[in-house]
């Protein structure tokens, strides 16, 4: 067979299109649209939006969604201090600070993010007499959340510390600064630039994360988006399928898809400036 | 400033030993500069004349020897290493700039943090010295938006508003392509002229020759040859200066 490079390049495209689209049609054919529709996308849950029926959307969105970024934010927050501090006790002069730092690090990467927040939900009001952390069980869930996102982020941190170049910490020392001062008004300004892609990165990690919270039970109004969804499938106009779930699905896209654009657009900045 | 300091030099080091790791980088330093003095130190790469320059101002920790800095033993564990680190102005290789800063605070930040000026007064300092590099009008623009010796330019202004006694510059004009070079010589003998006490680690033949009160030829982590500039240059006494001058020259 003699074809030229052309053809033959023409006619290996056209397979792998006709491939793809007798999969789609095999699909498309043989599902139940109407069973799925009815439980995916039950209208009493999906609304409609032209005659003024929102469907179950308000309370996904007012209860959920708002939890939901309260407790990303809350983690998040409180997350990150306590991985600076974990960074520089990692890199500390002090060979003790140094092994704790690396010991806790190992230590919250090592286990299911699950398990710690279980642990810490039931485990904190035992060990404080009853006491917890504002919020209640859910406060204490949460501290779990935090508690592994400084893990993950004191290494990040710690990379970015250490991609900052000696001469910078050496300028400032010579024009007299002290160590920390250095840490604070050279070091660490630079490092925060270099690793605010991959800390980005975390906060969309903890925002899927918060809905492990789903495991330890809520009063109504601190249900986070998941559980809220779980308990539709339940309880609404939406009972009985999974619709709510297909909601919360969307949901969460919406606030996920432009924060990974958004990282992906700094790594391609971050790429040009050097 | 009291009597007996202002008499003694400027820097004074005696038999200063160091290594890093097995590798002996100075065995066995005995230097001094006087105030008001330009010192050039000139050798082959890996003679340890950088890593001398680092030893004054304490960004290499020396293994033995004694470093005293206008009357103040700096290995001395009870000194205020970094009070006396902003009396001594240092100028890098890399320039070395804080890239998140403009230039304007670049120059103000450690006079404020440091000196504790008033942010007015550092302003002044900063713009007055600014002036003095012939960067003035550039306070607002980011480091990476100026060129090598630009840059190198606003470090030496950087330094200098710290109001040091002295200054070190490790190689300044190494990094610089060749037509930017002139501009930051002309700044440092400008300062040389107003009488700054200045240690210079340097490849420029010609700026030892015409501004240095003295030229200090290393080698091999000791220093081989010392004394007038134009002297050592044209006639130089060990062979080893021979032969490195044959190269450069």
């Amino acid at each position: 067979m003699a074809l030229k490079r052309s053809t033959r390049r023409i006619l290996s495209r056209t397979v792998l299109y006709a491939v793809l689209l007798g999969v789609l049609l095999l699909v498309g054919l043989s599902a139940d649209w109407a069973t799925i529709r009815a439980n995916f996308f039950a209208p009493a849950g999906i609304g409609n939006p032209f005659v003024g029926d929102w469907g179950t959307w308000p309370d996904l969105i007012t209860v959920g969604v708002k939890n939901s970024l309260i407790y990303t934010v809350v983690a998040f927050g409180a997350g990150l201090v306590l991985g600076v501090v974990l960074a520089l006790m990692r890199l500390s002069p002090v060979a003790a600070y140094r092994w704790l730092a690396t010991a806790y690090i190992e230590f919250f990467r090592g286990l299911p993010v699950l398990l710690v927040v279980l642990v810490m939900a039931f485990g904190i009001p035992i060990a404080f007499n009853g006491w917890t952390p504002p919020g209640g069980t859910v406060g204490a869930g949460v501290v779990g959340l935090i508690l592994v996102a400084a893990a993950y982020m004191a290494e990040t941190i710690r990379a970015g510390i250490q991609a900052v170049p000696k001469g910078q910490t050496e300028a400032a020392r010579s024009l007299g600064m002290s160590a920390g001062r250095t840490t604070t008004t050279v070091v660490l300004p630079q490092a925060f630039r270099i690793v605010i892609p991959p800390l980005t990165n975390e906060f969309v990690l903890l925002i899927k994360d918060t809905a492990l919270l789903f495991v330890i039970g809520f009063a109504a109004d601190q249900r986070e988006l998941t559980t809220i969804a779980r308990d539709f499938m339940a309880s609404s106009a939406t009972a009985g399928t999974a619709t709510s779930l297909i909601q919360a699905s969307i949901l969460y896209l919406i606030i996920t898809l432009p924060l990974t654009r958004l990282v992906s657009w700094l790594e391609r900045k971050q790429q040009k400036a050097r | 400033m009291n009597a007996s300091a202002s008499a003694a030099p400027a820097i004074q080091i005696r038999d200063l030993h160091k290594s890093f790791g097995s590798n002996r980088v100075l065995t066995g330093i005995d230097f001094h500069v006087d105030h008001g003095e330009v010192v050039c130190v000139i050798g082959p790469s890996g003679s340890g004349k950088s890593t001398l320059l680092r030893c004054v101002n304490r960004l290499e920790e020396p293994d033995s020897g004694q470093i005293v800095v206008e009357g103040i033993d700096i290995c001395d564990p009870e000194t205020d290493l970094d009070a006396v680190r902003s009396r001594i102005g240092m100028v890098f290789q890399q320039f070395n700039l804080f890239p998140h800063m403009n230039v304007l605070r670049n120059l103000t930040v450690a006079q404020q943090k440091v000196k504790g000026r008033s942010k007015k007064e550092a302003t002044e300092i900063a713009r007055a010295n600014l002036d003095k590099v012939g960067l003035g009008g550039r306070e607002n623009v980011y480091p990476a938006h100026l060129s090598g010796g630009q840059q190198q330019r606003v470090a030496i202004a950087r330094a200098l508003s710290m109001d040091p006694d002295m200054m070190l510059f490790d190689e300044p004009t190494s990094a610089l392509d060749p037509e930017l070079v002139g501009d930051v010589l002309e700044v440092m003998k400008t300062l040389a002229s107003e009488g700054m006490t200045m240690m210079v680690v340097t490849h420029e033949m010609g700026f030892a020759r015409e501004v240095g009160d003295k030229l200090v030829f290393m080698d091999g982590g000791v220093i081989v040859e010392e004394g007038d500039p134009r002297e050592v240059l044209s006639n130089p006494q060990h062979e080893r200066t021979q032969a490195f001058l044959s190269k450069v020259l």
